[in-house]
């Protein structure tokens, strides 16, 4: 789904490592002031002994793949990637790493939009993409289990050949790991009808940084017994330990899938439309999407939009998807929502897609917001969660605030139905970082997301990106002394992930 | 003008089939209007709008079960006027009912219910029974002129001109006069989106239904289906390390080098 940037690899086997020297740096670490040490060639002899493959390489583009993340925004200087076939494997590494404080960074997709993926400095890097075996898929439960590196558009497509869905769905699923959705509590379209991956998921199997291995599979739903530890490890980004393998609850393939594509004058619509689509489509509505007009211009430079005024754009654009068991029924309830919606003026135009080829290009125009932008210029990525009273208010904020900088366009789309909304301001044109606009954007939007009660990251997590954030816009002092206290029981030497997701020390 | 536009009723492009005990299995599984049907709608509307054809009226036209009141329903959203249902509870991907059938149904239809039609204009197949066959076997049937394939349609004095798209190349033929039938390739035109208005507009054109059986047409099999199972899968693909390995299975075990 999206096309990687990066230089090719060529990767240098274990047998013609050089010997190099690398000065010793203290690395800061998010809750000790212990330091972690820069890996060295001897520890990549070590490495090398205890699992099958390690990468090494002491020239930056070999392993850009490894180090560089999807925005461009992050680089990390890692010299040495490991690839573990196996979680005996893992907990190999991490018990020399932990023993030897150096820090790890563990990679699924490296899809990451926060920078959560890559190191800072020259932290091992743990691949996960070996572990891409399917350990079990039980039909009459819908139960998979499966290793953390699987690519999720795979798992899709294999549970599709049992007439099952996965319960999340996102733009990245070409690229995006199993592994990393569930270390980042992804969202994604589904999230409205499926919950999230905390409602899903029924086990895992996680090692810890000592190399403890935590078997919490399950192959059944409900155990109230015990703390449920397997929550903890759901979106806390790699920092308590790594994932190897996820039991996940799929549910049944719907035999109806429909896709309506709607326009409204105003967000006030869209806001009524959403209440009039779950009223009138009930247990079949499965997704609510939106995008601006402002988003909608630059993608219908590469994609046809189904519905425009004219010339123009609609001011917003919706994307709604049922699911159902029943076509006869799902669409006659369709057809009904949306003569409803367009005789009490919610709606002023719109199509729905006649079949499946019309279906997946409406979901290719809604998916490929995120790959165009980055394509266009340089990108200020915000995901925040408001209520829905002030949903957009925010956005049309934004652009009061960057009047005076005409090059930055406020281009909007998200999980409307969700409280979720992508705001993203780009300059067509030019790659670079403009601090001034940072300025006008920050902290000002953070403060207005506070001020309305709502999240400075509703699904894309800390990372490197906003971890600074933490104390400051989300959560209480109180509450992230608890959490720097449990990541000191999981990980006192700081190894995972060091200097994400927790306030790093400065 | 006055053109007959035919819409079958297939099975979505995207579904995977499966293949059950009596072929392939129809139950609670996406059905569509025929990609390439959906195009000659494209191309009819188009006409339509204009003004050079002067066409009066499109009217579609489908065989099947109750549900193609849907597909012609599509039809009737992306611009058409009126829309024939010829009902048969027959399995129209070929199983039950086939080409030569379709072809002399629509041939009753033009000459008893119809009876102007200038341009009858079809996919050039279906894409459940891949027979392309109805629009050349009509064309027969009624001594008109046929293009196959066609990848542009042009008017052209009292007839058309149109190129088709053929394996060595692309073809240009000059029809003189209409009637005529045309089947439409992929390249013809960009199908447009129904948008809702003319979506709810459709539900109030008109949609006229006949039995089957009333043509006295021999709906009767001709070509038995034997057997019908799926494709024997692929075999995945393999990496090899180095190009002494790649020598040594093409000429040991894929057999294609001495």
């Amino acid at each position: 789904m999206f096309s990687c940037s990066f230089a090719s690899n060529r990767l240098t086997s274990a047998s013609s490592c050089a010997a190099f020297h690398l000065a010793r740096r203290l690395v800061s670490t998010t809750t000790t002031s212990m330091s972690l040490r820069s890996p060295n060639a001897n520890d990549f002899q070590e490495l090398s002994k205890r699992i099958d493959k390690v990468l090494i390489s002491h020239d930056a583009q070999t392993l850009l793949k490894y180090n560089a993340d999807w925005t461009g925004h992050y680089q990390g200087r890692s010299k040495i990637v490991c690839q573990p076939q196996s979680t005996q494997e893992v907990a190999s590494i991490l018990k020399y790493c932990n023993k030897e404080k150096i820090g790890v960074v563990p990679q699924a997709g490296n899809t990451s939009v926060v920078g959560g993926s890559v190191p800072i400095q020259e932290e091992v890097i743990l691949s996960l993409e070996r572990l891409d075996g399917i350990v079990s898929f039980d039909d009459e439960n819908g139960i998979l289990t499966c290793g953390a590196g699987c690519v999720l558009q795979s798992l899709q497509e294999k549970v599709a050949s049992y007439s099952h869905l996965m319960p999340i769905d996102l733009g990245a699923k070409g690229s995006c790991q199993i592994g990393g959705n569930v270390s980042t509590n992804a969202g994604g379209q589904y999230y409205y009808r499926f919950g999230s991956i905390h409602a899903n998921i029924i086990g895992m199997e996680v090692v810890l940084p000592d190399g403890t291995i935590l078997d919490l599979l399950s192959k059944i739903q409900k155990d109230n017994t015990g703390y449920d530890l397997k929550h903890l490890f759901i979106g806390a980004e790699g920092t308590l330990g790594v994932i190897t393998k996820v039991a996940i609850k799929c549910p049944r393939l719907p035999t109806a899938r429909n896709v309506a594509f709607l326009a409204c004058e105003s967000f006030d619509m869209v806001r009524k439309t959403l209440t009039c689509a779950k009223d009138e489509l009930g247990e079949i509505l499965a997704a609510f999407e939106f995008i601006d007009e402002q988003m909608l211009d630059q993608v219908g430079n590469r994609k046809k939009i189904p519905v425009k005024h004219g010339e123009r754009n609609y001011p917003f654009c919706i994307l709604l998807e049922t699911q159902g068991s029943n076509d006869e029924h799902d669409m006659a309830k369709l057809e009904s929502f949306v003569e409803k919606s367009i005789t009490l003026g919610n709606v002023v135009d719109g199509t729905l897609a006649q079949d499946m080829k019309q279906v997946n290009d409406m979901w290719e125009i809604r998916e490929s917001c995120n790959p165009i932008i980055r394509e266009i210029g340089y990108n200020y990525k915000y995901d925040i969660s408001l209520p829905l009273s002030d949903y957009y208010d925010i956005a049309e904020e934004m652009r009061e605030r960057l009047v005076s900088k005409p090059e930055a366009l406020v281009v909007n789309w998200g999980h409307v139905i969700d409280g979720n909304l992508h705001l993203n301001i780009i300059t067509p044109g030019d790659f670079s970082a403009d601090e001034q606009i940072i300025a006008l954007i920050e902290p000002f939007i953070f403060e207005s997301v506070v001020r309305r009660g709502g999240s400075i990251s509703a699904e894309h997590g800390l990372g490197q990106s906003k971890n600074n954030y933490l104390g400051k816009y989300a959560k209480k002092d109180d509450i992230v002394k608890v959490m720097k206290l449990l990541k000191s029981i999981f990980d006192p030497n700081g190894i995972m992930n060091p200097g994400k997701f927790l306030p790093s020390t400065k | 003008m006055k053109i007959l536009v035919g819409v079958k009723r297939v099975v979505d492009y995207a579904v995977k089939v499966r293949v059950g005990a009596d072929g392939v299995n129809l139950k609670n599984v996406k059905m569509s209007l025929n990609p390439f049907c959906e195009i000659a709608v494209e191309e009819a509307v188009k006409l339509k709008e204009n003004k050079a054809a002067n066409v009066s009226e499109v009217v579609a036209l489908s065989v099947g079960p109750k549900q193609c009141q849907e597909t012609l329903r599509t039809a009737l959203a992306m611009g058409c006027d009126r829309g024939i249902h010829i009902s048969t509870d027959l399995r129209t991907d070929y199983m039950e009912l086939q080409s030569d059938a379709v072809a002399k149904l629509f041939q009753k239809v033009i000459e008893e219910k119809e009876k102007d039609i200038h341009l009858v204009l079809v996919g050039k197949q279906a894409i459940d029974s891949d027979c392309g066959q109805v629009g050349p076997a009509l064309a027969g049937y009624m001594s008109w002129p046929q293009c196959t394939f066609a990848s542009k349609v042009d008017l052209d004095g009292d007839g058309l001109l149109v190129e088709r798209e053929t394996d060595s190349g692309t073809e240009t033929i000059k029809v003189p006069k209409l009637p005529a039938v045309v089947t439409c390739d992929l390249r013809l035109n960009t199908p447009r989106y129904a948008t809702l208005p003319n979506i709810m507009k459709a539900k109030k054109k008109k949609v006229d239904t006949y039995k089957a059986e009333e043509f006295g047409v021999d709906l009767e099999v001709k070509n038995k289906v034997l057997e019908v199972y799926e494709p024997p899968s692929r075999k995945e693909g393999i990496l090899v390390d180095d190009v002494d390995t790649l020598i040594d299975k093409l000429r040991n075990e894929a057999s294609v080098i001495q």
